[in-house]
């Protein structure tokens, strides 16, 4: 693969193949001196035309943690500003001699344009409602590690899955995986349809013997734009320790952060046992490393 | 005097042919022949009344760094178009005599395709108060739209009916309902959900026109003269539907549909490429497939470009801020040739209908027909193909959907009353 844009045209084995790489990595961050000299030689640019401080600096650290240099281009301190196209500022780093390009932006389709402009790999940070792939993989990994496998497993995904790349990418990979996705939402918040997901409105049936559970942030946006009342959301779409009861009893929590307390997840559980919040941060490095390190070098030197 | 030799005729009464075409004094002095200074060999060629775009944005004025007068109305002849209707919603908006007068004085100027302003309904285009549609129609203007913008003030709109049908004039609606639509930018369905992008609903169309058949008929029953509606750009097999109805209960209501309705559909979004994002946007096959009936069965009553040229930087945003257009106007009569005549079968006179009395008819103008002592604004049309090249575009916009497709009848020679104003003879 020379682009990690979403989880089309890609096969179940590249993706446990990249997931075998990101053990590795994940080991290479447990020793005390946290890097190897796998992408000296490298330049990555994270390339963030939407501000995104958590993945941005996990990106970063992945790609220093493998001794790449590493350039950051954030569009509302730059030249984007002043009028300067996407096309433009991208054609400005690959002059610079950039291999790898890590690209956020509020819009679906920004990292597949940028293919057709630049030369280095390109790989999705994000784009609108679209995908996030490293977050899904990411999300995967986590999952992996708390299940053992995916197969026949059920995954509730549980929010506004509509404006949601998290969920999108997350049905395309966890499915691709083995796993049952259910995706909930009020109904003005889901989609026609989802390919690898079910959708339902009924967080009941989601959660029902529920294997792991992964929430979604709901934005302020959407209470703005009309499309919900925040307290039928509450009611009706928390996820709280009564509904979770639901679930399979050890059934995992997941949330791609950042969190709103008691709006989409009653607070406690965010502390409590369940909540791999904190693991699935760690597993992001990991998991970006393994990304960065399969686009820029190849499987083949793991 | 100039000759078309042995050249077949198309118009909207059929094919014949061939025959010989003498030219002069703006007419078409004989079809038997004749002396002339210029003969021009037209075998294998047909000629057409020239065309006439019933929806063209040339920019001007105040954004001419995407289109002028010079650069669309050059690339209009070159698309066969002798007449061409310019939309008002430039910088400022076209809502004065004055600016119609100033349009219509600069575009004779240049001796290209005849320029008719369309104008404001409201002022600013705002949807809010009525412009001078008596003194606009005195200046040129020849049809009253707020094209761009929605009308979302019904009453306004039926006001704007009712004084628009004193004077003959028509009314054009970009008919889309703004709270439906949203922030769409792509069709509204299982495609957009797939890649991600807000979806504007083919409901949002169906549901304007609805609304404003209504204001039609208020308007038709408090006028004096007789209202007219005309439906822009129409996307949807819903919105034909309703079109369709309209026209059966005698409803006085014309309909365009454009090139890029007629031949592309959602999927070309899959590429993630704004040159697709237009609006109204494209549709599914099915969408398609209903216009090209509409076509044929008289729902439609022309094909007009909704020529929307951009800067190529401005189409190579993202997909949320890129501006919605496509431009057409120099591929629209060999793209439906070919995609609509060569490989569907579609008749040709009945094509050839849609670009020249189709159009004519919404704006009241007398047919063209080829015959003795006819207007000669003329466009002379060869079966030759080539691909689209947009690197050769007259106009400022130097890109196209349509890039690389082979296409066949191109306008090799364009007429305005005996005029030649443009000639790509080989």
């Amino acid at each position: 693969m020379r682009h990690l844009l979403d989880f089309q045209g890609w096969t179940r084995q590249e993706v446990e193949s990249l997931l075998d790489t990101a053990k590795v990595m994940r080991e290479v961050l447990k020793r005390p001196i946290k890097k190897v000299p796998a992408l000296q030689g490298f330049t990555v640019a994270t390339v963030f035309f939407e501000p995104s401080t958590r993945t941005r600096i996990s990106f970063e650290l992945a790609a220093r943690r493998m001794s790449a240099d590493v350039v950051s281009f954030a569009a509302q301190t730059s030249s984007l500003q002043k009028g300067e196209s996407y096309k433009d500022t991208l054609l400005t780093l690959e002059a610079m001699g950039v291999d790898a390009y890590v690209i956020r932006a509020d819009s679906a389709g920004v990292p597949h344009q940028a293919t057709r402009w630049v030369k280095g790999a390109v790989i999705n940070g994000g784009d609108g409602r679209r995908a996030h792939p490293t977050q899904a993989l990411l999300d995967a990994y986590t999952l992996l590690e708390a299940l053992g496998s995916l197969e026949g497993k059920k995954i509730a995904i549980v929010g506004d899955i509509l404006h949601s790349r998290v969920a999108r990418s997350n049905a395309e990979l966890l499915s691709l995986l083995g796993a049952q996705v259910f995706c909930a939402g009020p109904p003005s918040l889901l989609p026609q349809a989802l390919p690898g997901a079910r959708l339902t409105p009924s967080l009941e049936e989601a959660l029902e013997e529920a294997d792991a559970v992964m929430v979604l942030r709901l934005q302020k946006e959407r209470m703005e734009a009309g499309l919900i009342h925040l307290e039928d959301y509450i009611a009706r779409y928390q996820v709280t320790e009564a509904r979770l009861k639901r679930a399979k009893p050890e059934a995992p929590l997941l949330h791609p952060g950042p969190m709103n307390r008691d709006v989409e997840l009653e607070g406690a559980l965010a502390d409590s046992e369940r909540s791999l919040v904190n693991r699935q941060v760690q597993n992001g490095v990991a998991v970006r490393m393994a990304v960065l390190y399969h686009l820029l070098v190849g499987k083949e030197g793991a | 005097m100039i000759l078309i030799r042995n050249v077949r005729l198309v118009d909207a009464l059929g094919e014949r042919g061939p025959a010989d075409v003498l030219i002069g004094e703006g007419r078409i002095l004989s079809l038997e022949g004749g002396a002339a200074q210029r003969v021009i060999d037209g075998t294998a060629c047909f000629l057409a009344p020239g065309f006439l775009d019933l929806h063209a944005h040339l920019r001007e004025p105040g954004e001419e760094v995407k289109e002028d007068l010079a650069t669309g109305l050059l690339a209009a002849v070159r698309g066969g178009y002798t007449d061409l209707v310019s939309m008002p919603n430039t910088k400022p908006p076209v809502d004065t005599p004055e600016a119609v007068r100033a349009l219509k004085e600069k575009a004779k100027a240049l001796g290209l395709a005849r320029l008719h302003p369309a104008a404001a309904l409201t002022e600013g285009q705002e949807g809010k108060t009525l412009t001078p549609a008596g003194l606009l129609k005195e200046a040129g203007a020849v049809l009253l739209t707020d094209d761009g913008r929605t009308n979302e003030d019904a009453g306004v709109l039926g006001a704007g009916l009712l004084m628009a049908a004193a004077l003959g004039l028509p009314v054009a609606v970009h008919a889309e309902d703004a709270g439906l639509r949203r922030g769409g930018v792509m069709n509204d369905g299982a495609l957009s959900d797939l890649l991600g992008l807000p979806g504007n609903p083919p409901e949002a169309e169906a549901a304007r026109i609805a609304r404003d058949l209504e204001v039609l008929r208020y308007a038709l029953r408090r006028a004096q003269g007789r209202p007219h509606l005309h439906i822009q750009h129409l996307s949807t097999k819903r919105g034909l539907e309703l079109v369709r109805e309209a026209k059966r209960a005698g409803l006085p209501i014309t309909a365009e549909a454009t090139p890029h309705h007629l031949t592309l559909t959602e999927e070309a979004l899959k590429a993630f490429d704004p040159l697709f994002k237009v609006a109204p946007p494209l549709r599914g096959e099915e969408d398609r497939e209903a216009l090209l009936e509409g076509l044929l069965d008289g729902t439609l009553d022309a094909i007009a470009t909704d020529h929307a040229p951009h800067t190529l930087a401005e189409k190579e945003m993202d997909l949320l801020r890129a501006p919605f257009g496509i431009p057409s106007l120099e591929v629209a009569f060999p793209l439906l040739y070919t995609e609509l005549h060569l490989k569907r079968g579609f008749p040709l006179a009945r094509l050839v209908e849609l670009f020249t009395d189709g159009p004519r008819r919404v704006l009241g103008l007398l047919s063209i027909h080829l015959e003795e002592g006819a207007e000669a604004s003329l466009v002379l049309l060869s079966p030759k193909e080539r691909p689209v090249d947009p690197g050769r575009f007259a106009s400022k916009a130097r890109y196209s959907p349509w890039a690389g497709w082979r296409l066949g009848g191109w306008p090799v020679l364009t007429l305005v009353e005996g005029r030649i104003v443009h000639e790509a003879l080989e």
